[in-house]
């Protein structure tokens, strides 16, 4: 019986169950008008799902967030991974990033704006400033801490450089080149959101945002939810490709 | 890096940057970037201002009461996370879930509930905070040599007293990183809280500028934000490092 | 007995490795090795022994093109050393392991990197993982290993290149005990069937004493030989028997009173 109340999908579940129905509780008392239960966010949930106005809107949110994210990682691990390897590259570029990465550069959303209008250029740049920075510093310091003993192994097995940085540095750097892909698409979404509710209302911004002006809360919970959801599922499938691309070991051990 | 034969510290390449900068504002390629002198000249005009000086004390208050916060509800919850398999089964999955989600989206529902002032900017800022301090508290009381936890117990010390004499000392390396990362992600929720908000503190600011036109305006506040945020990531970090010996130490 | 072994060490005068006045300065000034000179007889196992400190690995990472030497030279088989070559394979302290390629392709990993085809590099790598003693265990993956198993993929990968020279680096000093003397027992087998000379750095007395046929005791500050040992014990006998025998503890005994005054 301990044992059972004990396992985790118990315990996950049983938090999802307080989880829930404090939410419930909360509505029902209510702290606010603004505020509705759980029950019925799920029902206007499941009531948008069916309508399709949720589905309809994802196209919206995911163009500027996928090409956005695509750039920034393409062109953050081709920059960190030459700056961990190139002395030079990394005296010019490190010190930039790791400025970067501690700036809050959402303040440059409404410099895109007056630069390149509210269209969807400024949000996918929007989403390059907010994933880039932590990409790019993973990949520099994963390849700048590959193990020192496993690229002597390398030379010491006549490596060619090419073969030692495609063979040895890149799979070793693969762990931590995907922590920064994780957070870097964790902060996408972020920036994805953030520039629709503020530079103009499209996709599931424009969902929420338009709910909460007509005071339809329920929906605007709804809306809310399902992004956060979302985000949730589609960055633990990138940590699945990991294992699959890069990590034969510990597909093997799952 | 290394010039005739003298190394050069890397943060001095930021300087190539600013002159890079310079040269670009000149030849007036985008109106984007004014050059990077008159920017500093802007600077030095806008920040003794009373209306810059009131966006800052809101911006500074926010942030301070936000992490405090944040580290007061983080470390508890984290440690308790790391002693107790329940709980942390029960908890873990929330974390994660708030560290990979949009946060921004839970902004509106902030608006609504708490009002468009400081009370909505400083839970910003705790939302983003609180869960990467958690994560890394429960690390650093996993990581406590089990040993340490057994000469704890066997000396029959309570909970209270195990917590507050070994638990949060022996994880105070990763609690330290906790708390530095932790201030990063507030820095940016503060500023995102007050970019959606948009009627106090630098939000306005930022508003009256982009209205107006003002980009030389526009980017001296941000140098001043972006080199606020790099002092405290630093000085978190430098006092993270003093206290790396202990982490070697332990084991 | 002793004269027997005397006997097969005189027959093989040839000299794989020669250190000729090596000195290694680094970065800082830290003094690793000074004005070193040192002859690695053809087809023997020659230990390093010595306290930390004494420039044993540094020593080892020079002859195998790992490091440059800040004056003087290294030859193998009268060639000298500018990097890394194909005469001399490594194995690593920390086995040095790709924990995403299975036992089979690190052990052949040396052979993939000179771009032998497949097929060839996993029959010559199956060869030697069976040769170690890891048969069966092709398809694992290093964390799925023990310390001693890993080091023994370590071993088949150093075997795989077919170097003349293999060079290890205190391979057995992140490996439990037990797992340490069987791996000891192993080696001499193996020392006995590849015919290659080998480079040995360790810092275990009774290691060096049990598998080497010579031993040159380095002592620090300054850096320097300062004495070449032949450990002539008997081969014919048992391990256990071996591990009793008087002339080997008379030897361990005799070390490590040259040692004692350099440990603190």
């Amino acid at each position: 019986m301990s044992s059972f109340l004990k396992h985790p999908l118990t315990l996950r579940l049983l938090s999802v169950i307080i989880a829930a129905g404090a939410w419930e509780y909360l509505g029902r008392i209510p702290i606010s008008p603004a505020f509705p239960t759980f029950l019925q966010t799920m029902s206007a949930l499941g009531g948008m799902i069916a309508d399709g106005s949720m589905v309809s809107v994802y196209p919206a949110t995911f163009q500027p967030l996928l090409i956005g994210l695509i750039i920034s990682s393409i062109l953050g691990i081709a920059c960190g991974v030459f700056m961990g390897l190139n002395a030079k590259a990394e005296w010019f570029g490190a010190p930039v990033f790791i400025v970067l990465q501690s700036a809050p550069l959402a303040a440059l959303i409404p410099l895109l704006t007056f630069a390149y209008g509210i269209g969807l250029t400024s949000k996918i740049l929007t989403v390059c400033i907010m994933s880039m920075p932590v990409i790019v510093l993973n990949a520099y310091s994963a390849v700048r801490h590959t193990p020192t003993s496993m690229i002597e192994m390398g030379r010491s097995y006549l490596g060619s450089s090419r073969q030692i940085i495609l063979k040895i540095i890149i799979p070793a750097a693969s762990p931590v080149i995907y922590a920064g892909l994780r957070l870097g698409a964790a902060m996408g979404f972020i920036g994805a959101i953030l520039a629709e509710l503020l530079i103009t209302p499209t996709g599931i911004g424009d969902l929420i945002t338009y709910n909460q002006s007509i005071a339809e809360y329920d929906k605007m919970y709804a809306a809310i939810f399902s992004i956060m959801a979302f985000a949730v599922i589609f960055i633990e499938i990138l940590e699945r490709t990991e294992y699959f691309f890069f990590r034969p070991d510990k597909r093997v051990t799952q | 890096m290394k010039l005739f034969g003298i190394k050069i510290p890397m943060m001095a390449s930021l300087i190539m940057w600013a002159i890079i900068w310079e040269v670009v504002g000149r030849l007036e390629l985008s109106i984007l970037l004014p050059p990077f002198s008159n920017i500093v000249m802007r600077l030095f005009e806008i920040v003794p201002t009373a209306t810059f000086f009131s966006a800052f004390w809101i911006t500074a208050k926010c942030f301070i009461i936000g992490t405090g916060i944040a580290i007061l509800i983080g470390i508890p919850m984290g440690v308790l996370m790391g002693r107790s398999i329940v709980f942390d089964r029960m908890m873990l999955p929330w974390v994660n879930m708030f560290l990979s989600a949009p946060l921004t989206a839970l902004v509106p529902v902030l608006m609504t509930l708490f009002g468009f002032g400081t009370k909505t900017i400083i839970l910003t800022t705790v939302l983003f905070a609180v869960w990467i301090i958690v994560l890394d508290a429960r690390a650093g009381v996993k990581n406590i040599t089990p040993s340490l936890v057994e000469m704890t117990k066997s000396f029959q010390a309570n909970f209270w007293q195990a917590f507050t004499k070994v638990y949060v000392w022996a994880a105070l390396p990763e609690i330290l990183a906790g708390i530095r990362l932790g201030a990063i992600r507030s820095v940016k929720g503060v500023i995102i809280g007050q970019l959606l908000v948009s009627v106090v503190g630098f939000g306005r600011l930022f508003e009256l500028y982009s209205s107006n036109f003002l980009m030389e305006h526009m980017w001296a506040l941000l140098f001043v934000l972006f080199f606020f945020a790099f002092l405290i990531a630093e000085g978190l970090g430098v006092l993270e490092r003093k206290f790396e010996y202990y982490a070697a130490s332990r084991n | 007995m002793s004269a027997v072994a005397e006997a097969v060490s005189t027959d093989k005068t040839d000299i794989a490795v020669s250190v000729n006045d090596v000195t290694k300065i680094y970065p800082g000034g830290v003094e690793a090795l000074n004005d070193m000179t040192i002859q690695f007889p053809k087809g023997e196992l020659t230990s390093l022994l010595g306290p930390s400190g004494c420039g044993k690995t540094t020593l080892l990472k020079i002859i195998a093109g790992l490091l440059e030497p800040t004056s003087g030279s290294v030859t193998v088989n009268g060639k000298n050393v500018t990097g890394p070559g194909k005469e001399r394979a490594f194995v690593f302290q920390d086995f040095a392991l790709m924990p995403w390629a299975s036992v089979l392709r690190n052990a052949a990993f040396g052979l993939e990197l000179q771009g032998v085809a497949k097929s060839e590099r996993h029959a010559i790598a199956e060869k030697y993982i069976d040769a170690v003693g890891l048969k069966g265990y092709e398809n694992l993956y290093p964390h799925e290993l023990s310390g001693g198993m890993r080091q023994r993929v370590g071993l088949a990968r150093a075997l795989a290149v077919n170097a003349e020279v293999l060079l290890m680096d205190e391979p057995f000093s992140a490996v439990d005990e037990q797992t340490r003397r069987k791996f000891q027992e192993d080696l001499l087998t193996v020392v006995d069937d590849e015919q290659k000379t080998f480079i040995f750095v360790t810092h275990s007395i009774e290691e060096a004493v049990y598998v080497s046929q010579s031993i040159a005791l380095l002592l620090p500050r300054p850096s320097r030989v300062s004495e070449i040992i032949r450990p002539d014990i008997r081969r014919d006998i048992s391990p256990d028997a071996i591990r009793r025998d008087p002339v080997y503890l008379d030897i361990v005994e005799r070390i490590w009173k040259g040692l004692r005054t350099y440990v603190e």
